[in-house]
């Protein structure tokens, strides 16, 4: 953000002996200049865009006359406005949908970036196929303009969301000015109980701390169940990072996620890989580093939980009631519970449990991976969604959705009554086309903002496990209770 | 890249909207972003608060007489006094383009999403953190009569004066504080750095050369 030309300052990385946290690792990797203050350059090592806002960056450097500084470092997929529906082309739902995927392919192919254009394999959600293709390697910078990008924080990147304006800057430059972020950490002490999945840690977390806890800061999400989590747990935690306030999240690389990595098809291979994975097991916060702030939270606190307003932060477990708007202390949260409680249709006191749903969604970058699908597929074998309920899986990429179906998933689904779909963003957002408009859904997604998933539609976040039982049941269920 | 310069001194309507965690969602709805532009989105700002019916009708969209920007008083608004976490969620820098356009200048909040304030920055609007305290006391003030009591923000002092003769001042980074005033275009700044930049590219590939594709 200082305009003052930046004074190239001696390498920091690799002469400090002090213990420092996995957030300086990183960044110290990629800073090319302090800027004075917390500012920095930091090298940009991958670019991700989408239709909806990359189109706009890619329009817009166009018309300033400038021209990506390594478009082979640059990728772009459509996932946030393309039909979901089978049989999909370039005609979208949403209005104007077409404009936007037809001036992202004429963009990305006048640019010469990488495109993962609708009927292309690797296509899907960006923070999915970054991952499973590994474009995104732990120890990497990536920005993508969605705010989701943090979901790579998994891997041991430094991945951060960014609007449409810096996007034009990290293209242009392969450079952001950025604020260096403080540490978090936050430990993960305990163990979790059976049912318990790393959406309820996520989301007990950020109603823990509230939805600005993680402002300026990078959080770090640490401690034994933390590791215990597969890579598609991991990136439903730091997905969510931005949901808590946090600049990014991220999670220091072991042997799981370098198992994962080695999978990719742009991992380093032979030798190579072996200085590359070297290279990662030296990125974890030491013994002794020094956090900003430390939060611990005891996983035996964690139950299955949903979201009951129109923040992320406004959480009960399953077997709650819906809170009164006079039990909580701070009057502006009192005030945004009343309001909420009135958008929703929701009574204090009412049973979580009690609540009926009108649908039931399966998707968004949070939770549409395979082992996301597997859980909920688990639950849905030789089961029926209730008959009033409209319940649809929609896979994060094309190659989950290949995956779920070698595995017969797909037929899970259907057979359940949830429609199959393809790859996309689909129904977590309300892009004008496809609505919950004035339903009640309970969502694997990330955001039950006023009017997010339709006008009027009301949002309930869950794991994929819950929204399975949900959809069963017809009313907010916990798994085990069915 | 380059936005037009942000006046040192800005004199406006202030409207308080101060419920905590206002996101980009509700300042603009997905829907509403039609264009592959970032003009005119004006019309689309709080479009799910604004108007009566989410839908275009013949007769277009009705505005909802209940919302604050909608009355009489607050015509010509210039200036949000917001709750916290304000522009929390969705990077869409559509949220800053649809202010911008309807004419905010300027938002006061205890804290603001961290994506959306750089967006702030980057667009020519003045975003600045307030005590949630002071933020009460100037929306209380300013609704006794807002088209009298107008709020005045100084940027070279770094000052809000308002009610006769009171002052509060605020902090800003030197940098955004620069930016705002001088409408620099940061891309042709930051290629000015390109040896410094090709210098770390040639050392990062000795150092980590599976990068480097």
């Amino acid at each position: 953000m200082n305009h003052a030309g930046p004074k190239p300052r001696p390498r920091r990385f690799e002469a400090t002996k002090m213990p420092a946290t996995l957030l300086e690792k990183l960044w110290n990797l990629h800073q090319i200049a302090d800027l004075g203050g917390r500012d920095c350059l930091i090298h940009i090592d991958r670019i991700f865009l989408h239709e909806r806002t990359g189109s706009i960056a890619l329009r817009s450097l166009e018309q300033e006359g400038r021209k990506p500084r390594a478009p082979h470092r640059v990728f772009c997929t459509m996932d946030h406005i393309v039909d979901t529906r089978p049989g999909r082309s370039d005609i979208s739902l949403a209005p104007h949908g077409r404009e936007f995927i037809e001036a992202t392919r004429q963009s990305a192919r006048r640019a010469g970036i990488h495109l993962f254009d609708i009927d292309d394999p690797r296509q899907g959600i960006s923070h999915v196929v970054a991952a499973e293709n590994g474009i995104v390697l732990p120890g990497m910078s990536a920005v993508c303009p969605d705010s989701h990008t943090c979901t790579l924080g998994a891997l041991g990147a430094l991945a951060w969301g960014i609007g449409s304006t810096e996007a034009e800057h990290a293209l242009a430059t392969s450079c952001l000015r950025a604020s260096r972020p403080r540490a978090m950490r936050i430990n993960f002490v305990g163990e979790t109980a059976p049912g318990v999945t790393a959406k309820d840690m996520i989301l007990h977390l950020i109603a823990s701390f509230g939805s600005r806890a993680g402002r300026g800061h990078a959080v770090e999400f640490a401690g034994p169940a933390v590791s215990a989590l597969s890579m598609d747990g991991r990136f439903t935690l730091c997905n969510m990072a931005v949901e808590m306030g946090a600049f990014t999240g991220m999670i220091a690389p072991d042997e799981r996620t370098i198992d994962y990595v080695r999978n990719t098809a742009l991992a380093p291979r032979g030798p190579l890989a072996e200085r590359a994975e070297a290279h990662w097991r030296q990125l974890r916060s030491d013994a002794g580093a020094i956090f900003d702030l430390e939060l611990e939270i005891d996983c035996a606190r964690i139950a299955p939980a949903v979201t009951w307003g129109t923040n992320p932060e406004q959480l009960a477990s399953i077997s709650d009631t819906v809170p009164a708007p006079d039990t909580f202390e701070d009057p502006q949260k009192s005030l945004a519970a009343s309001q909420a409680l009135d958008y929703m249709g929701l009574k204090p006191g009412t049973p979580v449990n009690s609540i009926k749903i009108d649908a039931a969604f399966l998707g968004s970058c949070t939770n549409n991976r395979i082992g996301d699908l597997r859980a909920a597929a688990n639950y849905l074998r030789n089961r029926k969604i209730a008959p009033w309920v409209r319940a649809l899986c929609v896979p994060g990429s094309g190659a989950v959705k290949r995956q779920a179906e070698a595995e017969g998933l797909h037929e899970i689904f259907r057979n359940a009554g949830f429609e199959w779909r393809e790859a996309g963003c689909s129904l977590c957002f309300h892009a004008g086309g496809e609505s919950f408009g004035g339903k009640r859904v309970i969502s694997s997604t990330n955001r039950n903002f006023q009017g997010r998933q339709g006008p009027g539609a009301r949002t309930h976040l869950a794991s994929p496990l819950t929204v399975a039982a949900s959809a069963c049941r017809g009313y907010i269920s916990a798994a085990e209770a069915s | 890249m380059r936005h037009s310069q942000t006046q040192v001194f800005h004199r406006g309507i202030a409207a308080p909207l101060l419920r905590p965690n206002i996101d980009t969602d509700a300042i603009i709805p997905s829907r509403e972003i039609a264009r592959v532009s970032k003009e005119g989105l004006g019309e689309a700002m709080f479009a799910g608060w604004r108007y009566l019916s989410a839908q275009d009708s013949a007769r277009g969209r009705e505005p909802d007489p209940e919302f604050i920007l909608n009355r009489e008083a607050y015509q010509g608004t210039s200036i949000l006094l917001a709750g916290d976490n304000f522009g929390c969620g969705s990077s869409r820098e559509h949220a800053v383009w649809a202010l911008k356009d309807f004419g905010i200048r300027a938002i006061l909040a205890p804290s603001f999403g961290g994506i959306f304030f750089n967006n702030c920055a980057l667009n020519g609007i003045v975003a600045i953190e307030l005590e949630e305290a002071m933020i009460q006391r100037l929306a209380e003030w300013v609704q006794l009569d807002p088209r009298a009591n107008l709020l005045e923000i100084d940027l070279a002092a770094q000052q809000i004066r308002w009610r006769k003769g009171e002052k509060t001042g605020f902090a800003i980074e030197p940098a955004r504080r620069g930016l705002l005033l001088e409408g620099l275009d940061s891309i042709a700044a930051t290629l000015r750095q390109e040896d410094a930049i090709a210098a770390f590219e040639a050392a990062d590939r000795q150092r980590r050369p599976w990068v480097w594709m």
